[in-house]
């Protein structure tokens, strides 16, 4: 291994996650089991209704009963909309509590606190809303018709229920077309499914005498939902401060200011007394965010030899009834429609489009999972029909580094075409290919995935990430950083990249995180696989600044030529030429207090990706390969092995990438088979984990991995995205080996046994 | 004791009904002193006799560790053991649990600074992310392992089909139970 990647041998080390003990215990607190002096226990309550105007709502029942401390509607609040892309205000469609609409059957219309939920809950059923419906439509097909009722009228910008689209044209895709020797035409319907994180969504908010609010939240972004919740609340910014506590996991479903936050804060206010809303399994799945089901049109052209000449991609975004994260699905959809292979000529047009269904947000993948199941599917008929195979296919088109797309991102390191390679050797594809056993099926699936964003939807006025590293002269440091460990394990890698560079071993460096009062402003949270490449940055941009103050300790002590380097390892500041020459960490942050006149060595450092294009700094890149049994007589499908090979730059952590891959197999798996919404008039039907199936234990395959060695030249120590984009491949991987097994090719996800018997002719 | 017909009869009157009466109409609600013996401790509460045992242990007696992931026995963030046997703690009532041995999460370290075999393993081998399962999987993982302290993969596969986990696909999970077994099965030659 390249020794610059392997710091200290602390980068590329299996270290347990830092809060493994306290988790393992019981002892992680998570928002939900914490309880403040007097606190009241908060409910909300939702619509009934697709599609109504809210004529009167009658309260007075509730305020009545017994224990119960305030309920509030639209009313009683500044009604200030809000939604993640500040940079676009009329993308933020949103107000905590409907006003004079509801838009789909869940949205949030007012809210109780109360002595107990028991009671809390009771108080829900007895407000009366009087609603005068208004048809109301459920798919994109009935929105964009002529007699669609518009979801969000009264603004006159609003002339259709698209909410907003994207394009991007690269070369003449008509003359392009034109020369075609194989033009691969399809439309697909993607579907849309849960996040299913363990732990339901809850907020806890105290508001002190002078109007501050402290809000715990179970969140992924507590920047994000620090400047939303001052905004709807209309104060300032400081007299907000969002602690994360343990999250339960988020997958992209927890990255956005909820009712449930804004309402436990105002009620707090309004009460003097803490106010915590727990929701349940129940709120989650029938009126939680939710991936975009998507239709997909997409054409592509070949030459004679498999090289792609063109590609022309539609999509049309189911988006619910709000936008939420839909403008960065949008956008990323199209850009992954024309990634992993080079398309010369590459159109988009993507349409985001409003449902009186529950909001569509982001989750993991963010609009790549379904381009990509599009693309690589069409990648694996295209090969059938040109006659070559499609590791073949795959080569000749797959993106190397420095690969463009004019306009929109340059790719610093891919290691794609090492990828297709040893996942093909690792699972010795061609040959079994060419030699199934009756009922089996075998399939590849690639994907691309990003390195956090680089387009400032949130419009900060801060560095997208920051940090503080302060040093102490008993040999410790602490690490202040505003990023959000919400399972995935970034307490424990920040920790190890600032060990690695200033020569400490990890346990020595104290970590504070996920505290907006705090840490540093600011960092943009957990999404889009941006927390190592971009805290890491900033984390090395403040170690370097702290190891120049402590270099000149040893450079004076010893007379150090000004030539000499001074390294940091094994808690020592020393000559690099001579060891000896060096004193300990230590005593090094000792000489500089004293030198300092008693000041606290401290640095702060800050990482914003500039002239990166418009969507990444950095992309990983892999390819996956699924082997499945179909049972012909009942057509279930059994997946018996799912092989990976991926290039995530360096790794950091391999047991933190690994447990990504393999949670990312089991959501894949999930998504491709199991998970959908069973959806009547807008209402979801299936709202229990037994009725909305996500794999257990004994549904997962076996898993083979291996990490392709690669370097990216922006991450810190060369690492990039690990685990979001993993959960891409393996939908387009089993549905070609079902193709294989059964000659069904699946453009209608999920694949369901139901869908397999029929194309069999068996029911 | 409570008989299972009982037991259904009286959740089910509650989440039926409870939208339709107020709490003080519902005659049922009336508060009952129970006895509980968790982690060995003795433990004296007036509950509701419709309160499930996780929210008399999360509520009343501050035992956070057992968490909640949907209240409909689905997914096993509940699971505690009772008389030794795993259950789910959000769909047995509180005073079912009168008079039994009741192990929750808090109750299997051996000090504040040694964990139990099994929660090493889980430590060590990766099988914690977000966290939020683990308690219940650690749960059923030690009911496994006391009743068999050498399962295969598919046994365990199986004894934990009960727990979903959104974060670690279970492949880390299980290899974690079978490190402890096998550290189970080594300290018993080794006595």
């Amino acid at each position: 291994m390249d020794p610059k990647k392997n710091k200290n041998n602390l980068i590329g080390k299996s270290i347990p996650r830092i809060d493994a003990p306290a988790k393992v215990t019981g002892k992680a607190l998570y928002t939900g089991d914490i309880v403040l002096p007097g606190m009241l226990h908060g409910k909300i309550l939702r619509s009934t209704v697709a599609h109504a105007k809210i004529l009167n709502i009658d309260i007075s029942a509730a305020l009545a009963l017994p224990g119960v401390k305030d309920v509030i509607t639209a009313k009683d609040t500044p009604c200030v909309k809000f939604g993640n892309w500040r940079l676009f205000p009329q993308t933020q469609d949103e107000l905590p509590l409907a006003l004079d609409k509801v838009r789909f059957i869940g949205d949030e219309i007012a809210a109780v606190a109360a002595i107990s939920a028991e009671i809390a809950e009771e108080a829900l059923t007895l407000i009366k809303v009087d609603y005068e419906i208004i048809p109301a439509v459920f798919n994109v097909d009935d929105s964009l018709a002529s007699s669609a009722p518009m979801i969000h009228d009264g603004n006159p910008d609003n002339t259709s229920n698209i909410s907003l689209d994207r394009k991007i044209d690269v070369g003449d895709i008509e003359a392009a077309f034109k020369d075609a020797y194989y033009v691969r035409e399809d439309s697909f319907t993607v579907h849309s499914h849960s996040h299913a994180y363990m732990e339901p969504c809850a907020s806890l908010a105290e508001v002190d005498s002078e109007g501050r609010v402290t809000l715990y939240t179970s969140t992924q972004t507590p920047y994000i939902v620090q400047c939303l919740l001052a905004s709807t609340m209309e104060i300032p910014e400081n007299y907000v401060r969002v602690i994360k506590p343990s999250v339960g996991g988020g997958f992209g479903g927890k990255m956005e200011l909820r009712a449930w936050d804004f309402c436990s804060a105002f009620m707090a206010k309004r009460t003097g007394r803490p106010v915590r809303i727990v929701l349940t399994r129940e709120d989650e799945l029938a009126v939680g965010r939710r991936r975009h089901g998507m239709k997909i049109k997409s054409k592509v052209a070949f030459n004679k030899d498999g090289t792609i000449i063109a590609k022309d991609f539609e999509a049309y975004l189911d988006g619910g009834a709000y936008n939420s994260m839909g403008p960065t699905a949008t956008f990323l959809c199209g850009n992954f429609g024309a990634m992993i292979y080079r398309y010369p000529v590459y159109r988009y047009r993507g349409y985001h489009v409003y449902t009186n269904l529950p909001p569509s947000g982001a989750m993991r993948g963010f609009g790549a999972p379904q381009a990509l199941y599009v693309s690589e599917t069409q990648m694996n008929m295209a090969a059938v029909d040109l006659n070559i195979d499609p590791i073949e296919l795959r080569l000749k088109n797959a993106m190397v580094t420095g690969d463009k797309i004019e306009g929109v991102t340059t790719i610093s390191s891919a290691g794609l075409v090492e990828s297709i390679t040893k996942v093909a050797e690792m699972t010795n594809f061609l040959e079994k290919k060419k030699n199934l056993p009756k009922n089996k099926g075998i399939g590849i699936g690639c994907y691309s995935f990003i390195s956090g964003g680089v387009f400032n939807w949130f419009n900060t006025q801060y560095n997208f990430s920051s940090c503080e590293v302060r040093v102490y002269d008993d040999g410790t440091a602490h690490l202040l950083t505003m990023s959000a460990d919400i399972g995935q394990g970034s307490d424990t890698v920040l920790r190890q990249i600032l060990a690695a560079d200033l020569g400490l071993p990890v346990e020595k460096i104290r970590l504070t995180a996920g505290d907006t009062a705090m840490t540093p402003k600011c960092d943009l949270g957990t999404w889009g696989s941006r927390v190592t490449l971009m805290n890491g940055n900033a984390i090395l941009d403040a170690s370097k600044k702290i190891k120049e103050q402590l270099s000149k300790m040893a450079s004076l002590k010893f007379d150090l030529n000004v030539i000499h380097e001074v390294s940091f390892s094994d808690e020592r500041v020393y000559a690099k030429a001579n060891p000896k020459r060096g004193i300990t960490f230590g005593e090094a942050v000792k000489m500089w207090v004293k030198a300092n006149r008693g000041e606290e060595l401290t640095a702060r450092g800050y990482y914003t990706p500039r002239d990166k294009g418009l969507t990444t700094p950095a992309y990983s890149f892999g390819a996956q390969v699924a082997e499945v049994d179909v049972d012909p007589e009942t057509g279930v499908i059994t997946v018996e092995r799912i092989t990976t090979a991926h290039d995530c730059g360096t790794v950091i952590n391999p047991l933190g990438v690994e447990g990504q891959l393999e949670g990312a197999i089991q959501m894949g798996i999930g998504y491709t088979l199991c998970e959908q919404f069973a959806m009547r008039d807008g209402k979801t039907l299936n709202t229990t984990f037994l009725d909305y199936k996500i794999p257990a234990a004994e549904d997962m395959p076996e898993i083979v991995s291996a990490a392709i060695d690669t370097y990216e030249p922006e991450g810190p120590f060369g690492a990039k995205e690990a685990g979001e984009g993993l959960v891409i491949p393996t939908a387009p991987a089993i549905s070609d080996a079902v193709f294989q097994a059964t000659g069904y090719r699946c453009k209608e996800l999920p694949i369901t046994p139901e869908k397999i018997l029929r194309a069999t002719g068996k029911i | 004791m409570i008989s299972v017909s009982e037991k259904f009869y009286f959740y089910y009157f509650y989440h039926v009904f409870k939208h339709y009466f107020s709490i003080q109409q519902i005659g049922i609600m009336s508060k009952v002193k129970v006895t509980l013996k968790v982690n060995g401790d003795l433990y004296e509460a007036a509950v509701n006799q419709s309160k499930t045992l996780v929210e008399v242990l999360r509520e009343d007696l501050q035992l956070v560790g057992t968490k909640i992931g949907c209240q409909t026995g689905d997914c096993g963030a509940c699971t505690i053991l009772l008389n030794g046997k795993s259950v789910c703690s959000c769909l047995t009532l509180a005073i079912e649990a009168q008079n039994k041995e009741i192990t929750t999460i808090e109750g299997i370290a051996k000090s504040g600074e040694e964990l139990h075999i099994i929660q090493e393993a889980f430590v060590n081998e990766g099988a914690i992310q977000c966290g939020y399962c683990t308690p219940g999987m650690v749960m059923s993982a030690k009911h496994l392992l006391d009743k068999n302290t050498t399962p295969t993969e598919l046994e365990i596969r199986q004894a934990l089909s009960g727990n979903l986990c959104r974060c670690t696909g279970y492949a880390r999970i299980v290899k974690a139970v079978q490190v402890a077994s096998e550290k189970i099965n080594q300290s018993v030659t080794e006595k």
